[in-house]
């Protein structure tokens, strides 16, 4: 059978960063210092007001492209994993045929998923390449949250930042594409939403609540509620993960490198101890991006990549907004 | 049920803080080591390994490790 392989990997930052000295001065009750300790996030990029999440998906390929031009003229299917995209139609990965200058014969999709996008993205590539349907695939990932979050929303400020990331998926490369264990849970999407400016309300109502938490609950902007989501992903990842495993026919022990969606540090570090998975096999690349959405775990890999960090079994699990969740073990050279 | 198992798992949710700085009448709060996300992982960790669902909104009165306890053994 055909396999599946990531080749290569690239991501783009916008240039504007938003550090944890300009938010404890916009929320005086903050220091730098503890949103520091608190996420593990000194400094977020926020993509300009007149670039969106096309144009950096755009950026991020190009990126890649300039170290890897002859991947340019092979590619026949682009994949787009964003919230943000340009229009309502026509897709935004249509756009980006054009722009890239990628043959007619390419065949091209957008994605609405958020955390757990790069999975489903490499599970797409994936069954697009051992079909036979394409044979290099360009997957993008592309979000601007900032965009959605209301200036007063000090806790997702704190956390998110705009990013977007190429990857390319091929019949050979660095890490050949294992087992896949995807799941959702579609009871759970009022818990990470942004109500309004779709079909079922078009327009934004101005509206704000509290919720169970106390928290300001805001219909036109980016709404989660931090504590619903943190025992969902405590309940989910284990089990994900072990599914893997048992699909995989390996133990957690044979796992050299974690690779989780870098949600926040504090988050991730408790789902390590949770799961009793070694320090220094769990990679932690948040500090200078934030949560980047669909973009943190390529990120990750391209930086773990410039570490030499890549070997053996790289386990990678994405989970968040839908409900929804996805892993998969990518076999490194 | 025993408090000081309690204490411990309490404990276990951060990584700066001298163990000794956690007894009963340690106001969590007032911790360096203190934020909203401890405070998640902690009424996780009680779901987990306690059994009991304690929302965000019951903690917000109470103060103390004790105070805690004493709401998860009310609801076992």
């Amino acid at each position: 059978m055909m396999k599946a392989y990531i080749k290569a990997v690239d991501y783009y930052l916008p240039d504007r960063i938003l550090t944890n000295e300009e938010i404890a001065r916009l929320f005086p009750q903050w220091s730098a210092e503890k949103v520091a300790s608190k996420v593990g996030i000194l400094e977020r990029h926020i993509a300009a007001d007149n670039e969106t999440a096309t144009d950096m998906a755009f950026k991020a390929a190009q990126k890649l492209f300039s170290n890897n031009s002859h991947l340019r003229e092979s590619l026949d299917f682009i994949l787009l994993c964003s919230q943000s995209v340009d229009y309502k139609l026509p897709s935004s990965s249509c756009i980006l045929q054009h722009r890239l200058g990628l043959k007619n014969t390419c065949g091209a999709l957008d994605f609405n998923l958020g955390c757990s996008g790069y999975e489903y993205g490499l599970a797409m590539a994936k069954g697009l390449i051992v079909s036979g349907v394409a044979t290099n695939v360009l997957l993008l990932t592309a979000e601007t949250y900032t965009k959605y979050i209301h200036p007063e929303d000090k806790g997702n400020l704190t956390i998110f930042g705009d990013a977007a990331t190429a990857t390319i998926v091929s019949t050979d490369g660095f890490g050949e594409i294992g087992e896949f264990e995807l799941g959702t849970d579609g009871s759970g999407a009022e818990y990470l939403m942004v109500k309004t400016g779709g079909s079922r309300i078009v327009n934004r109502t101005g509206n704000v609540t509290l919720d169970s938490n106390g928290n300001n609950k805001w219909d036109d902007n980016l709404y989660m509620d931090g504590g619903t989501i943190f025992n969902f992903t405590s309940d989910v990842v284990p089990t994900m993960v072990e599914r893997l495993l048992e699909k995989e026919k390996i133990s957690q022990d044979d796992i050299d490198l974690w690779i989780f969606h870098q949600a926040n540090k504090y988050m991730i570090n408790y789902l390590r101890k949770l799961m009793e998975i070694e320090k220094d096999k769990f990679f932690i690349y948040m500090e200078k991006v934030g949560n980047t959405v669909s973009s943190t775990i390529p990120i990750a890999i391209t930086e773990a990549l410039k570490q030499e960090r890549l070997h053996g079994n790289v386990l990678l699990a994405g989970f968040g907004v839908g409900l929804s969740w996805g892993a998969t073990v990518i076999r490194c050279k | 049920m025993e408090i000081k198992q309690f204490i411990a798992d309490f404990a276990d949710q951060f990584d700066e803080t001298e163990l000794n700085e956690f007894q009963p009448k340690t106001e969590f709060r007032e911790l360096e080591e203190w934020s909203s996300l401890a405070g998640l992982a902690i009424l996780n960790m009680i779901g987990k390994k306690y059994g009991v669902k304690i929302s965000a909104s019951e903690i917000k009165g109470i103060d103390t490790i004790e105070a805690l306890y004493n709401l998860v053994l009310s609801k076992k």
